[in-house]
């Protein structure tokens, strides 16, 4: 296993471990400008060389964020506030927050005052998303880039935009290559990996972990496939953790071959088209993205879902509904309608980023293995 | 110091209640208003749901019927009729963290029935996202549901202190887009003439609103401020209706006869004012008010005062956009709903400011604490807030409403006694 053990370990450690990157990064003079969830136009930052780095809450109870939100505020906000409010991302330049959901509005406002040294870049989205819904958010792109340069005391030359959209595409490309080979190797990429080579990709410079997760492919393609003799499932949601939850997963003999999850492959399913001004493209991936989050009377991101269950053999969909997470919440019932004629159950797991007691999940997720 | 305990005023004796004349007319406005849009689906008309500050100047002046399940909503949950509702959504697979209002409609999209008024099948549904994003995926269902069009307005969140050109030329395509659209579906023509005049009649309504609202700024108030409440559907329903501006004149003057004989509505001495903020909370509406009355406290004041104040010129349909995505408190930035909470409790001289932690509303709590802070910073007024829901009955508690109005009203009374030493120190 040498080196695919070594790849792995060094993806898992820098997933759980973000404080140390931006240390890093920090340390070599660079700077970082915090992405929150799940949208941000992070190619605009990595274009004026600055590092993009998401901001996606921890694990760790919030306690300064309880005098900003009430307890049925997401989880996700709540400890991505208080990582602003306790200083654990002290030194980000700035932090980019998309408005696309009714806490995210909020959590824009509260970042705003709390957390004084380290500005907030709204970014809006329109929902609707035919050619005026383009124009604006090239507008609100524009403006965005200004406020970056302006950080990074640089100008974005078009060619540097340019080479920066087909890193994002390399690096997307190489996501869904990973997660496709990752399938034939299911003894070694556990659920928990699988997450942790999705989320490390938030905490590192995009050509770096593009190399590594190359490698990573590479090193499972020379390994003969294995016939996985347990349960194929896919996730979807916004993110899967605690990292418990994965666990319980692995030891139900439960394999992740698929996700539709906001952290992970919706980041990676949507390559940025071709065009010749990168704004532009930008705007329009943005008119082809698949989420709970964004406006879509024909729900194509469960259909999408479904797809990739039927195509990876999966018999099971696990929805990872984050406590609190009302984009979701609203899907959650159509999921099981629009899973057609096939043969895939459904289990809608509410989960809590902060890991409490995982007994309810775990008698559940049993159950689910000993039905699908 | 002594210390003075509070204590609540008597019940005043129960008396049958006599409606006022608007009162009587706004019950009737309301149950014409579902009877047209029954009879006009029954003729074959195609009738829509709406959100209730969505544009409705275009549908109306179009001539077709609307109703909106928001007011649908809360009308079950006043009479106390929506348990079986949110039972059903539930039971569907909707999360209690689901808006109430949305839980409520989603259930009666699958039962179509209900006591009192009852909305017929749409054709289309119409949405606009300047209230709040849980509207957009309502509709979205409801829409999926019925497999009928959903013409969104996507108002998109003015993080800046009101909206860009770029944003105002987003709605207004936006705009363009659902009328040539609502016209290929229904088959009407939108008459320049018509919208003309329904934009008249509209700024006429939002104008008697404010004034209605405004003038509770008297002191004392010539109103009970829940009074008010009960006049929402008319600007949430019928805002660009004749029938609205009658009602309204009607109410104003109603009010100004109580000013000008020194009457009130409200039943006993009004010791302390204080701002509602946040949305009703419906299925306890009498229990929220009769606590604050039995400590002489009435609410003259409410985040609905401008909730309808959608200033635009007529004929400027730029401008229409511009006042969608401007006017609501939830699609704007914290300091711009800081601003007008301070200049309300300044206007209505508020003695103190009840927050309505809306357990359906995430929009107006996540960022309510810091609201809380600013608001007092700047007036001094003393504040207290309660866990409740807008629809969901299950969200409240009469005990813990009681202790923290007892709580308010203590903090009010040590501030007038403070502020009175004061004077009379000044004065010595």
């Amino acid at each position: 296993m040498g080196r695919l053990s070594e790849l792995l370990k060094q993806l898992t450690d820098i997933s759980q471990t973000p404080d140390i990157q931006l240390k890093k990064y920090l340390g070599q003079g660079k700077k970082v400008i915090g992405c929150f969830p799940p949208y941000v136009p992070e190619e605009l930052a990595a274009a004026a060389g600055m590092v993009p780095m998401g901001i996606w809450g921890s694990g760790l109870e919030p306690v300064r964020a309880k005098a900003y939100l009430p307890s049925f505020c997401c989880p996700i906000m709540h400890s991505s506030l208080e990582m602003g409010l306790d200083g654990t991302v002290k030194g980000l330049s700035a932090v980019m927050i998309p408005a696309l959901c009714d806490a995210l509005r909020c959590i824009t406002q509260n970042w705003k005052v709390g957390v004084k040294e380290i500005p907030v870049i709204p970014v809006t989205y329109p929902q609707n998303r035919k050619k005026a819904g383009l124009e604006f958010l090239e507008s609100e792109y524009h403006l965005i880039l200004k406020k970056l340069e302006e950080i990074a005391g640089r100008e974005v030359e078009k060619t540097a935009l340019e080479e920066t959209l087909d890193l994002y595409n390399r690096h997307s490309k190489v996501m869904m290559d990973f997660a496709e080979t990752a399938n034939q190797h299911l003894d070694i990429i556990t659920p928990f990996v699988r997450h942790a080579v999705m989320k490390s990709a938030w905490f590192m410079e995009k050509a770096e972990h593009l190399e590594l997760v190359k490698e990573v492919t590479e090193e499972l393609r020379k390994r003969d496939p294995i016939v996985w003799k347990g349960k194929k499932v896919v996730l979807t949601g916004i993110l899967a953790e605690p990292a418990e939850l994965l666990a319980i997963l692995e030891e139900c003999h439960i394999a992740v071959v698929g996700d539709d999850l906001a952290q992970e492959s919706r980041q990676y399913r949507t390559p940025i088209p071709d065009g010749r001004d990168g704004i532009e493209r930008l705007a329009e991936q943005w008119g082809q993205r698949n989420c709970s989050l964004i406006h879509d009377t024909g729900k194509r991101r469960i259909i999408q879902m479904r797809e990739a269950a039927e195509n990876t053999g999966a018999t099971g969909v696990i929805v990872c509904m984050m406590k609190f997470c009302d984009p979701e919440e609203y899907d959650a019932p159509l999921i099981g309608k629009l899973m057609g004629n096939s043969d895939i159950s459904v289990l809608n797991l509410e989960i809590d980023q902060q890991a409490g007691s995982m007994e309810q999940l775990r008698t559940r997720i049993e159950t689910f293995a000993e039905m699908i | 110091m002594e210390e003075q305990k509070q204590t609540a005023v008597s019940e005043p004796p129960k008396k049958k209640k006599i409606l006022s004349k608007s009162r009587i007319m706004v019950g009737e406005q309301l149950t014409q208003l579902y009877q047209d849009t029954i009879a006009a689906k029954e003729r074959g008309e195609k009738i829509g749901w709406s959100a209730s500050i969505f544009p409705q100047e275009i549908a109306e002046a179009m001539g077709l019927f609307i109703v909106y399940p928001e007011n649908h909503a809360a009308g079950l949950a006043a009479r106390h009729q929506a348990e079986e509702y949110l039972n059903y959504a539930e039971g569907s697979g909707y999360n209690i963290d689901v808006c109430s209002y949305a839980r409520i409609n989603l259930a009666y999209m699958d039962l179509l029935t209900a006591p009192g008024n009852n909305m017929p099948k749409p054709d289309f549904v119409l949405c606009c996202n300047n209230i709040c994003n849980q509207l957009t995926k309502w509709f979205e269902n409801v829409a999926g549901k019925f497999q009928v069009p959903m013409y969104l307005i996507d108002t998109v969140y003015n993080y800046t202190s009101e909206a860009s050109e770029e944003k105002v030329r987003y709605v207004r395509s936006q705009l363009d887009d659902y009328i040539s659209s609502l016209e290929a579906l229904t088959g009407k023509k939108l008459d320049p003439q018509k919208l003309e005049n329904v934009m008249r009649v509209s700024l006429r309504n939002k104008d008697l609103w404010r004034k209605a609202n405004e003038l509770l700024a008297h002191k004392p108030s010539p109103l009970t401020g829940f009074e008010l409440f009960n006049y929402m559907s008319c600007m949430v329903c019928c805002r660009g209706k004749e029938s609205t501006t009658a009602i309204l004149e009607q109410l104003i003057s109603e009010i100004e006869e109580n000013i000008r004989t020194g009457k009130s509505t409200f039943p006993v001495e009004e010791k302390y004012r204080i701002f509602w903020e946040g949305i009703a909370c419906w299925p306890y509406l009498g229990h929220t008010l009769k606590t604050l009355r039995n400590y002489g406290v009435n609410l003259v004041a409410t985040g609905y005062v401008n909730a309808w104040g959608l200033e635009y010129e007529v004929n400027d349909m730029d401008g229409l956009a511009r006042a969608y995505i401007d006017l609501p408190n939830n699609n704007n930035n914290l300091d711009t709903i800081v601003s007008r909470r301070i200049e309300a409790v300044k206007q209505f001289q508020c003695d103190g400011v009840l927050y309505h932690v809306n357990r359906s509303c995430k929009v107006m709590d996540c960022q309510q604490y810091e609201l809380q802070r600013r608001v007092q910073e700047a007036t001094g007024v003393p504040f207290a807030s309660f866990d409740g829901d807008q629809a969901d009955f299950r969200a409240y508690s009469e005990a813990q409403y009681e202790t923290r109005i007892q709580g308010l009203v203590e903090l009010m009374e040590e501030r007038k006694r403070t502020q009175k030493e004061e004077a009379d120190g000044k004065t010595e």
